[in-house]
């Protein structure tokens, strides 16, 4: 296990986290359903955790920043996913839709 | 993070001791309408939650820092920079508190007011982050409160819609924001702290990465000080978002995001030390200019005032941009330079307040933020309509005012270094802006209405918030000095050495 690890490169975790946020961010800019939007945002979080603990991992093992920051990253990503879903329910409670393109009661 | 994380520390203690009691008495408002079985009136509860808040302000400003020290294992400096945002938060608070107590169509209980403290304890700490773990943490915390006080209006339309917004853009920008701190944890060598982080990205090798990772954490902080091209949420949030809730986010939050930008700029890139730092420093102008632009113009064609003014913090958002430039660019009266930034934003913070309060009032009353709504406001509340008018000269930056004063102050150190087109379209602008704002003063004075003699109730708590901006307003001109001193001091502390 440990000759595994040591044979992966750095950058093959930061490839993969550059292809999770990208993933993510046409999600969250491209689907017309509020839920998948926060799904794609989700994934660009989780983009950031791989690089934190990949980084931490390879470059400084012995302090604990690195852990700490990707642990705080999930809490804030669960409250995220929490506001985001009561101000979902709100919405739909008054317009039965939650395409967020359908948000057009405001105009210029 | 050193061994003394763990043990009890007295100067730590001191430190944070305003948020600390903050945090205590958010949970007091929540206690007290629970224990009182909701029996309490929403206007006691207000009351409470604001006077609270007042009395933790003047516990805040009696704890004025000595020096500066970097406290919670160097995740938070205390230093006079955060000192000053810290009591422009909680005053903007405490203020947003009273004049929601006349919101009444909201039917709010004590969890909004309890938001409304919390937010203003992660604003505070997005003051003295120094760590980037604590930038995302306070950033993420204050924006988090927000939305949800921007949907808070229940079963209103407008409100869900504006909550909703707000969400989808802070989400996507802030986890856009969160990759880029990341990124800046693996360029700095796994280090979050800025000092560290600071030293390790000098490396001449580094500069396209760090560029790179630096543009990602700046959408982040353009969103939350509404500059352009982040500023599309701005407008609809505003108009949806209940009226005393706008004013704290055109105030406070955009305070917080300038607050946290220069901080984590200037400490992590200091201009002039690594080529990554020249990226950013010559970011900001064209920023400076395309938000001052397209704020301004926008608001020229609203006819809704909340939307008006939305866009005119756009604009004002540029304003405190063309500092920040100046700001980057001047190697050797940076205080000076800075100590502008901090009044300008002060003293936006009065004026913006004061401005929602009355937009709030009147849309309760008259039943509507269109400009047709302000018509004859002069003859019906001759008082708030005067306030309100205080208010438009002020952001418009007209000589007895102190937006005048801030105006002069923020240009000023731009013409010192040269960046004359930067101000001449600044000022261009400000000329732009009569038009927008004189508008809303020219519907409340020339205006008539069938409803001209009626009178109009103006409540205590609005009424006082309305007066003493207002006073603010004439007075700071005046009374300047001292003010504009603590902001040189806190620029000091913000510079060592």
């Amino acid at each position: 296990m440990q000759n595994l690890l040591n044979g992966i490169p750095l950058w093959w975790y930061l490839a993969v986290s550059a292809a999770l946020f990208c993933i993510g961010l046409y999600g969250a800019l491209a689907r017309k359903n509020a839920i998948a939007l926060l799904m794609g945002v989700e994934l660009m979080l989780n983009a950031a955790n791989i690089n934190l603990l990949a980084f931490w991992r390879y470059l400084a093992p012995t302090s604990s920043g690195g852990l700490a920051f990707a642990a705080f990253v999930l809490v804030i990503a669960a409250a995220e996913a929490a506001v985001g879903l009561a101000l979902i329910i709100a919405v739909y409670r008054i317009t039965r839709s939650i395409d967020p393109e359908k948000l057009d009661q405001m105009k210029l | 993070m050193g061994g003394s994380f763990v043990e009890f520390n007295l100067a730590e203690f001191l430190g944070i001791l305003p948020e600390i009691l903050l945090l205590l008495w958010s949970m007091v408002v929540l206690a007290l309408d629970l224990v009182s079985g909701r029996s309490l009136k929403r206007r006691t509860l207000g009351m409470t939650a604001a006077i609270g808040m007042i009395v933790i302000l003047v516990v805040a400003i009696a704890g004025r820092p000595a020096e500066s020290q970097t406290i919670l294992g160097g995740m938070i400096r205390n230093d006079l920079y955060t000192f000053v945002f810290r009591i422009i938060f909680i005053a903007a608070g405490a203020l947003t508190c009273l004049v929601s107590i006349d919101f009444r169509s909201m039917r709010i209980g004590s969890e909004y007011y309890a938001i409304i403290i919390f937010t203003t304890i992660a604003m505070s700490l997005m003051a003295g982050a120094n760590d980037l773990i604590m930038l995302f943490l306070a950033t993420e915390s204050s924006s988090l409160s927000l939305y949800l006080l921007a949907g808070f209006y229940r079963g209103n339309k407008l409100s869900a819609e504006a909550g909703m917004k707000y969400f989808i853009f802070g989400a996507v920008t802030s986890a856009v924001m969160l990759f880029g701190l990341s990124l800046f944890y693996g360029l700095s060598g796994g280090n979050t702290g800025y000092q560290a982080v600071a030293r390790a990205l000098l490396d001449p090798d580094l500069r396209v990465p760090v560029s790179f990772a630096a543009l990602l954490v700046l959408v982040g902080f353009a969103f939350k000080t509404s500059a352009f091209p982040f500023h599309f949420w701005a407008p609809d949030v505003y108009q949806g978002a209940p009226t005393p809730v706008s004013g704290y986010i055109s105030t406070a939050s955009k305070a917080a995001g300038f607050a946290i930008l220069m901080r984590f700029l200037f400490y992590t890139l200091p201009p002039g030390t690594s080529e990554a730092s020249l990226t950013w420093a010559a970011l900001m102008q064209p920023l400076a200019i395309l938000t001052m632009v397209v704020g301004g113009l926008l608001a020229l064609v609203q006819s809704n005032v909340k939307r008006m003014l939305a866009y005119s913090s756009v604009a004002q958002a540029g304003y405190i941009l063309v500092g920040v430039t100046a700001l980057a660019a001047n190697q050797l009266n940076r205080a000076d330079a800075l100590a502008a930034v901090i009044f300008y934003i002060a003293t936006y913070m009065l004026t913006n307040i004061c401005a929602f309060a009355v937009v709030g009032l009147v849309s309760e009353r008259v039943g509507g933020d269109d400009i047709q709504h302000f018509n004859g406001l002069g003859r019906r509340a001759p008082y708030l309509a005067l306030g309100m008018t205080a208010a438009l000269v002020s952001l418009l930056g007209a000589p007895p005012l102190v937006g005048f004063v801030a105006k002069l102050l923020v240009f000023a150190p731009a013409v010192g270094v040269n960046l004359i087109a930067l101000v001449v379209i600044a000022i261009i602008m400000v000329l732009v802006s009569v038009v927008y704002y004189l508008n809303v003063v020219r519907a409340m004075y020339v205006e008539r209405t069938e409803h001209d003699a009626q009178p109009f109730y103006v409540p205590a708590p609005t009424g006082a918030v309305v007066l003493l901006t207002a006073v603010a307003i004439v007075l700071l001109t005046v009374v300047s000095p001292p003010f504009w001193n603590l902001a040189v001091e806190a620029a000091q502390s913000f510079f060592p050495g």
